[in-house]
């Protein structure tokens, strides 16, 4: 194997032009290396860029800056030696397996009995012989995502792009397809030189990586890189696996830095009328705040353990977790979620008395919130009309973004009663009209 | 492994479905060959041979009818593939093409066919092919909109993934055409073939009997012996026409859309387990036969094979730089104002200035009666078939016999039994403005009965249950969980019901029955009235005005309609 990177990127930048002219950054000062024989992991949240960065390389979209090359060539659109295995499997559904793996090799106008020939390898070395003339329709999730395998591994690729290629799985097929997966990487039987895994599992990063590049948001980029020394196969129950699933959780958690000089306000990052909400309901909220109150946690949960326990993957807990703490009723730090006083009360307290703490906190602590309250005040009529407030979000995101924080917004608006909305006429009222 | 049979060759030579096969291709073709070789004798060999009512000739008038249909089916496909695809690929072309496709569906049918039969006529002088023309012209306006219109909708909805594995193997923009978009817009298309077909019934019948101002033809068909009946005042030879038609169109749901819609079935990307396939015997026909899978095969092959022919699109993508792209746009603005001003003037010319202000109020007024008409018509139908239809749907057995039914009646061109209410309403002295009026909904009712039926039997059954856990009955059931579980069919029902009855008021505002002329005031018999005098003025303002009234009511009432019922009421 030669020495020369199989693929550099170099100050990689990604934007969106927004309709009022300015632009929607979603991935800056990215700088990434593949060397052979390495699998790399991007390891972050929706949102984080990571799919992004893969379609930059795949030569899916093009970069707004930087430099992308494979194997020293500049990348302008898809290039030959780099296939790709999609998180949805993509396969298309009117051809048979046969036919969506020599798909690939028809394209390349390869000869007849060439095609046939590469195809029934690959099908044979992704365990899907016998196979060969069923439909997608008639096959499970994890039969249909070896045919993505075998039609990206038929191409002989230099390097495998993987889009989370597990995460539309049942946890016992994942595991058995991870598994063949990097028995097959580790004998060296597939025609792959090096591997990019893009995934929100941080044990599976831990699991398959050599390298992982964690990614933070807004905008996407590498908040740090972690080397993963541990032999294969892995044991997830090893300690030091388990420390380094901890580490990551540590960094995933870590206050950007830069915020920490601002005053009183750094220890809560991400406030202004502008800033993106996820979409989390109250009743998550309220379901996080009990688990941490109770035991075993009292007060103080472990990040790992209570995703285990809850079985929440971090995509579905950070979000829920980042909420309670820009309202106040806990704070996140070194890979552990600790409830405020506040928290505490309100997981204790009942019905009303919760929604009066909530409604406190959510006018404090969430500008929009108090914003939209203010604006109905103000009005003799008390009503305002949504577009209004969409507009005003639109200054700072994306038009899916704004619907998805008002959404949020009317959501906890409603559970705290600070406002009433109607989604016939799309306006917000002060009463309730029944 | 195979094993080794005795005779196994013999068993491999033909298969039984081979023999069906066999007779039914053979069939096909004979009949086909036997209609299409009217084609080429002169025009003035129809009179020398002229229509006849004797039933014998029945099955030789279907088969030209049929032809013409065919023959107008594979115009409108070719005419999808092309324009939905350049619409949707061009996004400076889509911003034309798109909203021209709106306004040409709003068209009523029956006007294409007034404006252009001189034209067609002049193709082919002297020869019946000429006459053909305008008549499968008139069948591919009926069709080729919507199913133009469904194609480009697949094209910008193709799944971002599927799109995405095609461009990172590298597929040509060719093979792409081929393996992924035509094949994810195929299910769609077929729906609206089969949508469009019943339409192009109703004017496959009422185009070959043309006559405009002094042109007149009587084409070979089942649509004009049923004109020579009425002249005439043959009801039995009426009967006999309506039976006739009653079986080709039952021949081809068999033959042709039954096996369509079971083939389509792979091609959908969302597959729900347990959703029940559609099954067709003539398909499982062509599948078990050796003939078919051989020409299934040599169509792979071809297709392969201009994958490869065609040049190789180097991968790199090019970029066009700013400033021309720019300026290329503002050449196309200009282009498409300059067609705008020229269309203008064009219209101006021909309708402003030969129309005097008050002939252009009486039209205007004509059309407020026809639209007056439509309304209520739907709104009566929609009384009488809501109701049945929440209840066929809600109980299966009987949706699995009534729905078929509502289908091909749908399907079926109700311009046929027009002589027969024609023939009460001469009889009996009734009012014609009143009687006539239930002829424009004849054929479209049918459309609000099946997508109600489709609406009621996908409400849940646990809603369902639920409703009838708390005691909720009577109005109040109605009220709060059948209409609302049906309103976004309805809707689309309706609408397709609307217009169906536009185009119909054409046909139906003006009937005769042998010297007997019945006119009802509207829109469409003025229209008709004009074709008859071939006064070209009247044909343009009338259609123009009845476009306008179709794209207004569409889009101020309808669509709005549309959207806040799927918004709203939809399930899932």
């Amino acid at each position: 194997m030669s020495t020369t990177p199989l693929l550099q990127c170099s100050d990689v930048r990604k934007a969106f032009p927004k309709p009022d002219g300015g632009e929607l950054l979603v991935l800056d000062g990215m700088n990434l290396e593949l060397n052979p024989g390495q699998i790399v992991g991007l390891l972050g949240r929706s949102g984080s860029g990571k799919s992004t960065l893969l379609r930059l390389i795949a030569g899916l979209s093009e970069p707004s800056d930087g430099r992308l090359s494979y194997l020293g060539q500049p990348i302008y659109g898809p290039a030959a030696g780099i296939a790709m295995v999609f998180q949805s499997f993509a396969l298309f559904p009117w051809l048979t397996v046969f036919e969506n793996v020599a798909l690939g090799l028809e394209a390349q106008r390869m000869p007849k009995a060439e095609i046939r020939k590469r195809s029934l390898a690959a099908i044979d070395l992704i365990g899907l012989d016998g196979f060969e003339s069923a439909y997608p329709r008639e096959l499970s999730g994890g039969m249909r995502q070896r045919v993505g395998f075998a039609r990206a591994l038929v191409v002989h690729p230099n390097i495998l792009l993987m889009d989370e290629p597990f995460s539309a799985l049942d946890v016992l097929t994942a595991e058995t397809l991870r598994t063949d997966f990097l028995d097959l990487w580790s004998e060296g039987r597939m025609p792959i030189k090096g591997v990019i895994l893009v995934t929100h599992n941080i044990e599976e990063a831990v699991l398959m990586c050599d390298r992982i590049l964690v990614f933070g948001s807004n905008p996407g980029r590498i908040l740090s890189e972690i080397k993963v020394a541990l032999a294969q196969p892995r044991n997830r129950l090893d300690p030091s696996f388990r420390e380094l699933v901890e580490r990551i959780y540590v960094e995933m958690t870590a206050r950007p830095k830069g915020v920490a000089s601002v005053g009183r306000q750094e220890r809560f990052p991400g406030l202004g009328i502008g800033s993106v909400m996820p979409p989390v309901s109250s009743n998550s909220l309220a379901g996080l705040v009990e688990a941490v109150a109770a035991t075993p946690f009292n007060g103080t949960a472990d990040l790992p353990k209570i995703a285990s326990e809850l079985h929440m993957e971090i995509d579905e807990l950070f979000p829920v977790a980042e909420t309670l703490q820009m309202m106040r009723f806990a704070e996140l730090e070194g890979g552990d979620l600790k409830l405020t006083e506040d928290g505490l009360a309100f997981a204790q307290a009942e019905l009303d008395e919760r929604k009066r703490i909530f409604l406190r906190h959510l006018l404090t602590y969430v500008p929009l919130a108090a914003h939209i309250r203010r604006v109905l005040d103000e009005r003799a009529s008390h009503v305002a009309r949504k577009s209004r407030f969409i507009d005003e979000l639109e200054d700072f995101m994306n038009e899916d973004a704004a619907e998805q924080t008002l959404r949020a917004i009317i959501q906890w608006g409603r559970y705290a009663e600070a406002f009433a909305y109607q989604d016939d006429n799309a306006v917000f009222s002060l009463e309730n009209p029944i | 492994m195979r094993r080794f049979e005795p005779f196994g060759f013999l068993r491999d030579l033909a298969t039984r479905w081979d023999i069906v096969a066999f007779v039914v291709v053979i069939g096909l073709i004979a009949f086909l060959g036997e209609a299409a070789r009217g084609l080429f004798i002169p025009l003035a060999q129809l009179d020398v041979t002229p229509l006849s009512l004797d039933p014998v000739h029945l099955p030789e008038y279907a088969a030209r009818t049929t032809l013409r249909m065919l023959a107008a089916l594979v115009l409108s496909m070719g005419f999808t593939l092309t324009y939905a695809t350049w619409a949707a690929k061009s996004e400076r072309a889509g911003k034309l093409l798109v909203p021209i496709l709106d306004i040409l569906q709003s068209v009523p049918i029956l006007g294409f066919i007034s404006i252009t039969v001189v034209f067609f006529m002049s193709l082919a002088p002297g020869r019946v092919l000429g006459a053909e023309f305008a008549s499968i012209f008139a069948i591919f306006t009926s069709q080729a909109w919507n199913m133009a219109f469904s194609f480009y909708q697949s094209l910008r909805t193709i799944p971002v993934e599927l799109s995405e594995a095609a461009d990172s193997f590298r597929l040509s923009p060719w093979m792409r055409f081929w393996q992924l978009e035509v094949p994810f817009g195929m299910p769609a298309l077929v729906w609206n073939m089969m949508m469009s077909m019943s339409g192009g019934w109703f004017f496959v019948v009422a185009s070959e009997s043309i006559s405009v101002g002094h042109t007149s033809v009587a084409l070979p068909g089942v649509g004009s012996y049923i004109a020579l009946a009425i002249e005439q005042k043959n009801l039995a030879a009426i009967g006999w026409a309506i039976g006739t038609m009653l079986l080709v169109i039952l021949l081809y749901d068999q033959l042709l859309f039954r096996p369509l819609v079971a083939w389509v079935d792979r091609f959908r990307v969302e597959q729900e387990p347990g959703a029940r396939v559609p099954q067709s015997w003539a398909l499982t026909m062509m599948r078990r036969s050796k003939l078919v899978q051989a020409g299934k095969l040599a169509f792979h092959a071809a297709v392969l094979w201009t994958s490869r022919a065609v040049p190789h699109a180097d991968a790199e993508r090019i970029d066009a730089p700013r400033g021309s792209r720019r300026s290329l746009d503002l050449l196309w603005v200009l282009l498409v104002a300059g067609a705008i001003a020229l269309g203008v003037w064009h219209i101006s010319a021909v309708v402003i200035e030969s129309t005097p202000l008050a002939e252009a109020l009486q039209v205007c007024g004509l059309a407020f009666i026809t639209m007056f008409r439509v309304f209520l018509l739907i709104g009566l139908a929609s009384l009488v078939w809501v109701p049945i239809g929440i209840w066929v749907g809600l109980r299966p057995q009987a949706a699995q016999i009534v729905q078929p039914i509502a289908q091909f009646m749908a399907a079926f061109p109700a311009n046929l039994l027009f002589p027969i209410a024609v023939y009460g309403i001469v009889t009996w002295k009734l009012n014609p403005n009143i009687w006539l009026s239930p002829l424009m909904i004849l054929g479209t009712q049918w459309y609000i009965l099946f997508n109600v039926i489709a609406g009621a039997s996908t409400i849940p059954t646990e809603l369902r249950y639920a409703s009838e856990n708390f005691g909720v009955k009577g109005w109040l059931w109605w009220r709060k969980v059948a209409l609302p579980g049906v309103l976004p069919f309805y809707v689309t029902g309706a609408i397709t019901a609307s217009g169906g009855s536009w185009n119909a008021a054409i046909v139906a505002e003006i009937a005769s029955w042998g010297k007997t002329t019945v006119e009802a005031r509207g829109l469409g018999s003025y229209i008709a009235e004009a074709t008859t005098a071939g006064d070209f003025h009247r044909i343009v303002l009338g259609i123009l005005t009845m476009s306008l009234f179709v794209v207004i009511i569409n889009r101020l009432f309808w669509r709005p309609l549309y959207y806040h019922a799927e918004r709203k009421y939809r399930m899932t």
